[in-house]
């Protein structure tokens, strides 16, 4: 009888170049908004990056803001400056955090990249509701604040198939864009210019994509942990060649692993799947949690949905229609159960676990009985935890770690 | 001196041990306060159970740990959830399908077990004390009333009163303005027992056999004479209700150490 040492987390290669691709993102938009050099957008996560880079913007968004202001533990001090100018805590606390730092002059930015002071400010701000309306209204405030234009795609939502008419219809409101953005970038509209970026976000794309993939290797290279780390250039850079060069690396670096049989999880016994958004506040500890369990969550919808196999720059706006409109989280629950079942057989997944994110409504998909619902379909053991995205006071590690442990204990019969 | 297998359960209310010989007879038990000191109340129970038996710690050839304070013990142990524990320990004494219906200080699990006694699913009350022990501690300290008297006061309840409140603080406020509208002690407290019940109830699809264990059920029988009218079926009560997570711990240690 010994007590067993923690394993220790084995670091990938690439994040080294991760964190220089970060900071050259930061850098860049930084040195922009100090000298007028570029209009800068603020895009929603996935919102239209590519055309606005295509009109010369430099692109920042907020929520890869949020989920700084999360995986450093500085968003509870932030929520209540904003629950105090109106927004409830009961509502995303990624707008409510990062309202709430802006109110109170602070950014996680400045700790890490020395001479960043603030954000950059925006010239224009470009949402897509095809999340939640979270986004529209939390840009809506910056637009009053910074009073600059707020302009957006409205989505559809839960849809069981993607159809035509929806295509036609976003593709449409992606279009009248256009003449707005170009007067605010002084840049004209180049239909080209627009392929290259979407061929780009493409290659970014399938390569993540790929990346995601080779956890379906037994045992897995990676984790849903550093899933939700390398996936800061598909979000923040997509569209870029710096994303689509730092995803060949990271691929090679990981088939490379498979060849030589390095797991992410030694002795790894049990493979799981994440739905739901992460915890960014406590990311360490559940790896680590999952580590010591020997199970590796392999799969997730989170990570998943930085995936556009649609985009072709050959059709650039019904193909961007399509990829921002096939979204999970736009999906009605059948076309989402769908999807997991699929999820479940090609990353050989024996228990998925729901994040009921308490602000984020959208992304918790245990709030109508799937849960319950995929347990007797797959015959594979489900489990709920109750947290937040951002809001750590919503989250109870002690109670979340004893349903994962015993969740694990069913798994593993 | 045979070999012992000691199970050790260190809720957020009672530390509770357990600890059986090799025919996996309990020779020992105890239950003691938590406190604040995982680590002390677990050597203090731990020194109990072995001087009851009178026996020392090389006898003991396995011991499992589970609980809140599972992780805080100093002695050698392997650790294993509650859920897991009570289910085992619960199947221990029904050795059949059952589901499992602990409600401990600061959880309420509902466990469901095939018959061969593997653990099929589970669910937990949410991030809230509603429905446990700590939800009927408060009310007891607020009313100024020890746990056995809430036990025998609710058994002189003349009429069924229901709370609507879900928050701990704001059924304490709804029973103020019950009693100022002269709604009588006995009742009040009935109602609270039965809120546990309807919380319970909330969790998860009772059917089929149920086995109530838990410190709630062994000081305070009403809850589950509330929850056999609620459900429709008696809940089967295994031998000292509280001791069932420790006894499932101390089965686990003796499984454990056959399989070495
Ligand atoms: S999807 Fe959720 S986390 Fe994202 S902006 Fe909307 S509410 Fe916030």
């Amino acid at each position: 009888m010994s007590i067993e040492p923690q394993p220790a987390f084995k670091k990938l290669e690439s994040s080294l170049r991760l964190k220089q691709l970060m900071a050259s993102h930061f850098y860049e938009l930084d040195e922009a908004a100090r000298r007028g050099s570029h209009k800068i957008a603020w895009c929603s996560s996935v919102g239209p990056a590519e055309l606005l880079r295509s009109l010369g913007f430099l692109v920042y968004f907020p929520e890869n803001h949020a989920a700084l202001l999360g995986a450093t533990r500085k968003a509870t001090d932030y929520i209540p400056a904003a629950n105090a100018i109106g927004y409830s805590p009961e509502i995303c606390s990624y707008l409510t955090s990062d309202i709430g730092a802006c109110i109170m002059g602070e950014t996680p930015l400045s700790r890490a990249y020395p001479g960043i002071t603030r954000v950059p400010p925006p010239d224009v701000l470009v949402y897509n509701t095809n999340q939640c309306r979270a986004v529209k209204d939390w840009f809506q405030w910056y637009s009053r604040k910074f009073r600059v234009p707020c302009l957006g795609v409205q989505s559809f939502r839960q849809m069981d198939e993607v159809t035509t008419l929806h295509v036609a219809a976003i593709s449409t409101q992606l279009q009248q864009l256009i003449p707005p953005l170009q007067e605010i970038s002084g840049t004209r509209f180049d239909i080209d210019r627009l392929r290259e970026t979407i061929e780009l976000s493409r290659q970014c794309s399938e390569l993540w994509g790929q990346v995601l993939e080779t956890a379906a290797h037994r045992p897995s290279p990676l984790t849903f942990f550093d899933g939700t780390i390398h996936m800061g250039p598909a979000v923040i850079a997509r569209g870029t060649q710096s994303a689509v060069d730092y995803y060949i690396f990271l691929l090679a670096e990981l088939r490379q692993r498979i060849e030589a049989g390095v797991a992410a999880v030694n002795h790894e016994n049990c493979r799981i799947y994440w739905e739901g958004m992460p915890i960014w506040g406590k990311l360490r500890e559940l790896a680590a949690l999952f580590l010591r369990l020997k199970t590796c969550v392999v799969a997730s919808t989170y990570c998943n949905s930085w995936i556009f196999s649609d985009l072709d720059p050959r059709d650039p706006f019904e193909s961007m229609a399509r990829a921002y409109t096939e979204l999970f989280i736009t999906r009605a629950d059948a076309c989402k159960e769908r999807y997991i079942k699929q999820m479940v057989e090609f990353y050989r997944i024996d228990g998925i676990l729901f994040h009921e994110a308490k602000t984020c409504p959208d992304n918790s998909n245990s709030l109508y009985g799937m849960p319950q619902r995929l347990y007797q379909q797959l015959g594979i053991p489900t489990v709920v935890i109750h947290g937040d995205l951002n809001d750590l006071r919503l989250f109870s590690e002690e109670q979340a770690v004893t349903r994962l442990e015993a969740f694990i204990e069913q798994v593993q019969g | 001196m045979s070999e012992l297998y000691l199970g050790i359960d260190l809720g957020a209310s009672a530390t509770k041990a357990v600890l059986l010989d090799s025919r996996r007879q309990i020779v020992a038990r105890t239950v003691v306060a938590t406190g604040l000191d995982f680590t002390r109340v677990g050597q203090e129970v731990l020194e109990a159970v072995l001087r009851q038996a009178g026996a020392d710690m090389e006898h003991i050839r396995c011991a499992v740990a589970t609980g809140y304070g599972r992780k805080n013990v100093h002695f050698p142990c392997l650790s294993k959830t509650e859920i897991s524990c009570h289910g085992r320990g619960a199947y221990h004494y029904f050795p059949e399908a059952i589901t499992v219906v602990d409600i401990g200080g600061q959880d309420t699990k509902i466990i469901r077990l095939g018959p061969d006694g593997r653990l099929l699913d589970f669910q937990m009350n949410r991030k809230c004390a509603a429905g446990t022990g700590a939800f009927l501690e408060e009310m007891a300290r607020r009313l100024d009333l020890s746990l056995s008297e809430l036990e025998q006061l609710a058994g002189q309840s003349q009429q069924d009163v229901k709370l609507g409140s879900y928050c701990t603080v704001f059924t304490f406020t709804e029973i103020l303005a019950l009693s100022r509208r002269g709604i009588a002690v006995p009742d009040l407290v009935k109602a609270i027992f039965n809120a546990i019940v309807q919380r319970v109830t909330e969790l998860g699809v009772l059917s089929g056999k149920i086995v109530a264990t838990g410190g709630v059920v062994a000081y305070n029988p009403t809850v589950a004479n509330l929850l056999a009218n609620r459900i429709g079926v008696d809940p089967l009560i295994p031998p000292e209700p509280q001791l069932i997570g420790a006894l499932g711990a101390a089965l686990f240690a003796f499984e454990e150490a056959e399989h070495a």
